[in-house]
């Protein structure tokens, strides 16, 4: 089991960029440490593979809407699909690898 | 000093936000709390999303206050299509920016949870959507669907007593809906944040019946009416009739209406029956009730006014067909559109459905007379304390209207001292239809058993229906007892035959005294006659007496100068 996944994410991995969109509020705490958690995430385990855009809902409070935002801050993969959302902080760092499927290095 | 306390005590009652549902405003005395959340819950398919969804039309419609329907079950193209069937037409209230709907989707499958979160987004699409057209209404249906959504109960929990101090926060009246839990009024208990008004609704089925119901479980800071109140949904959406709240508060017309047959009218004091009054007619099956309630509506629809006619037993063809053969023609009326005609099987709803029912087509017909055929049909739906109970509320109802109400009651017996269902002693009149049986044939008697407020007539009439109408007739009460139909034809003739029997007689008297009278002059007559001929026979000899006389005093003087009397 645990091959596929690996041999899945190898594939992946290998070939495509990982568009990422974080969702947040405002500069509030839980905003702050979820993009800092995220960016060690990516420098760590994707090694420049990867895309992060930033979204401010209280500034542009409609784009919430396209990707159902409920609550702050949430993670959403584009790319590679299928489209993954984790929500929290993102200090989980495990659950952020296994929710979006990276090989940890 | 007095004045002063009590503007500063209304200044301070709860601001009350108008619903715009039928009946729903009554029993809140005003509506939802003004600016606060309110709680609707009930099982599936109760009517809480029809209840908020219409809360939120109304205030566009009718109160000029812009709504926003944040759903979690349905989007927005499933519920324009929902309600459509009510005449609502939501794409175009959504293109008027009166309305707002949101769909919010959460897939939990989707979600994986990494961390410490808020529910911000939702505030913010919330925020984002109440600003878009200045929103005062909001609907959450239904928020428990974030249980199913998101794993974390404690945070949810947290955020949902946020967002509930968010919405007083903003000044928006709010609806949220909750599925009706086991034991608990929502099924994840959210019943704790949101306390301020909380609405149940029901759907109960008893003897096959289905009702719906509501009640106002908790209503702080404003008295509100605690019972169960029926209501029914229907083309216009939720319709609740508050008919607890009926007082003794009627007035007394003293207008008449006819009953249609004169000899009745003329037993009721001269004029018929009192405006606004109910009638009770009863009798056995076939004694004639309905034509009599027939009469009365064609009297009154000559007048130009408006009858309801509510069948549980017949349906209007049949009645029509009917009223045909004793010459009243009901079809001239139906086509004038002054009367019209409800049929309906008593069980086909429960009997506050019924009574619902009524009330809105009396609402919508402005009649000024109704009749019910008839109510003893209606305890197929109910017992017989519920179906007097539904009976009264009608009888308030229709007296407060000033609509004069008759009551059709099929009795199993001759009964005098009271109905089956005990509402004789409700209603103003009381006409029953007896049969009488006598020599082997079937009649009809009307009494009338009482009248309040007037003279009336406490003579039996025999009640026949002919092919021109009603008639009453005299009852004879003859020395053998109450005599109808072909017996009374039978005393009648004896009467006429004795009448003429005793004519005769005085006839034959006549005759002898005038034979008598003829008789003693006849003898007087004769009398006379004999006298006179005595009396001339007495003369004769009186004149011979004085010539013999006269003649004997000649002689002698003759004799004495003969003599040469020497004297």
């Amino acid at each position: 089991m645990k091959e596929s996944i690996e041999q899945d994410s190898e594939e992946i991995r290998d070939d495509q960029t990982y568009l990422l969109k974080l969702y947040v509020a405002g500069q509030t705490p839980k905003c702050v440490k979820a993009f800092a958690n995220l960016r060690a995430i990516c420098e760590t385990h994707l090694s420049g593979k990867y895309n992060i855009e930033i979204i401010d809902l209280t500034k542009n409070p409609q784009l919430g809407r396209a990707d159902q935002i409920l609550a702050i801050p949430t993670l959403v993969r584009h790319l590679p699909s299928p489209l993954v959302k984790i929500i929290g902080d993102l200090s989980n760092t495990e659950r952020v690898l296994v929710g979006l499927s990276i090989q940890p290095n | 000093m007095t004045t002063t306390f009590h503007n500063s005590r209304a200044a301070q009652a709860l601001r009350k936000c108008p619903t715009g549902i039928q009946g729903l405003d009554e029993v809140t005395f005003g509506g939802l709390p003004h600016g606060r959340t309110a709680l609707v819950c009930g099982a599936a398919g109760c009517g809480k999303t029809l209840l908020a969804m219409q809360f939120l039309v109304n205030g566009a419609l009718l109160y000029d206050q812009p709504g926003v329907f944040m759903s979690f079950e349905e989007n927005e193209t499933e519920l324009a299509e929902n309600f459509a069937s009510l005449g609502i037409d939501l794409n175009e209230l959504v293109a008027q920016n009166k309305i707002n709907l949101d769909y919010v989707h959460l897939d939990k499958s989707e979600i994986a949870e990494a961390g410490e979160y808020d529910l911000d987004g939702l505030f913010i699409r919330l925020d984002y959507a109440i600003q878009a057209i200045g929103a005062k209404r909001v609907v959450l249906d239904t928020i428990e669907a974030l249980f199913s959504g998101l794993s974390n109960t404690t945070i949810l929990r947290a955020e949902l007593r946020r967002l509930f101090r968010w919405l007083k926060d903003r000044g928006v009246t709010a609806i949220v809906t909750g599925e009706k839990g086991n034991g608990t009024l929502t099924r994840h208990g959210i019943e704790e944040y949101v306390s301020d008004c909380v609405i149940l609704l029901e759907h109960k089925v008893v003897d096959q019946i289905s009702t719906r119901r509501l009640r106002i479980a908790k209503y702080r800071g404003s008295a509100h009416g605690t019972n169960e109140y029926p209501f029914l949904i229907d083309e216009q959406g939720i319709c609740i009739m508050p008919i607890t709240s009926v007082g003794l508060n009627a007035g007394a017309s003293t207008a008449r209406i006819s009953s249609g047959v004169e000899r009745l009218d003329t037993m009721l004091s001269g004029q018929g029956f009192y405006v606004g009054s109910s009638i009770l007619i009863s009798g056995t099956a076939g004694t004639g009730k309905t034509s009599l309630a027939a009469s009365a509506i064609d009297a009154a629809c000559r007048q130009g006014k408006r009858c309801l006619y509510f069948a549980f037993e017949e349906s209007r063809s049949q009645i029509v067909r009917n009223m045909k053969s004793i010459g009243i023609d009901l079809e001239q009326w139906f086509d004038q559109g002054l009367l019209e005609f409800h049929a309906s099987r008593p069980m086909l709803f429960g009997l506050e459905m019924h009574l619902v029912n009524m009330y809105k087509k009396v609402n919508e017909f402005k009649p000024q007379i109704v009749v019910l055929d008839p109510i003893s049909n209606l305890t197929a739906a109910g017992n017989f304390s519920d179906v007097k109970l539904m009976l009264t509320r009608m009888l308030d109802f229709l007296k407060l209207q000033d609509i004069t109400a008759l009551f059709l009651d099929l009795s199993s017996v001759n009964h005098t001292d009271q109905t089956n269902i005990g509402i004789s002693s409700l209603t103003d009149t009381w006409i029953a239809l007896q049969n009488m049986e006598i020599n082997g044939e079937r009649n009809r008697g009307l009494y009338l058993l009482k009248s309040r407020g007037m003279a009336h007539s406490n003579q039996i009439r025999e009640f026949v229906l002919t092919d021109h109408g009603i008639e009453l007739l005299d009852v004879y009460t003859g020395p053998e007892g109450v005599l109808t139909g072909s017996a009374r034809y039978a005393q009648e003739e004896k009467e006429n035959a004795k009448r003429l029997l005793h004519e005769q007689e005085i006839e034959r008297k006549r005759r002898e005294i005038e034979r008598k009278h003829q008789q003693m002059v006849a003898t007087i007559a004769d009398l006379k006659a004999t006298f006179e001929a005595e009396k001339e026979e007495l003369e004769k000899i009186i004149t011979l007496e004085n010539a013999y006389l006269k003649a004997q005093d000649n002689n002698r003087i003759h004799l004495a100068r003969l003599r040469k009397a020497d004297s």
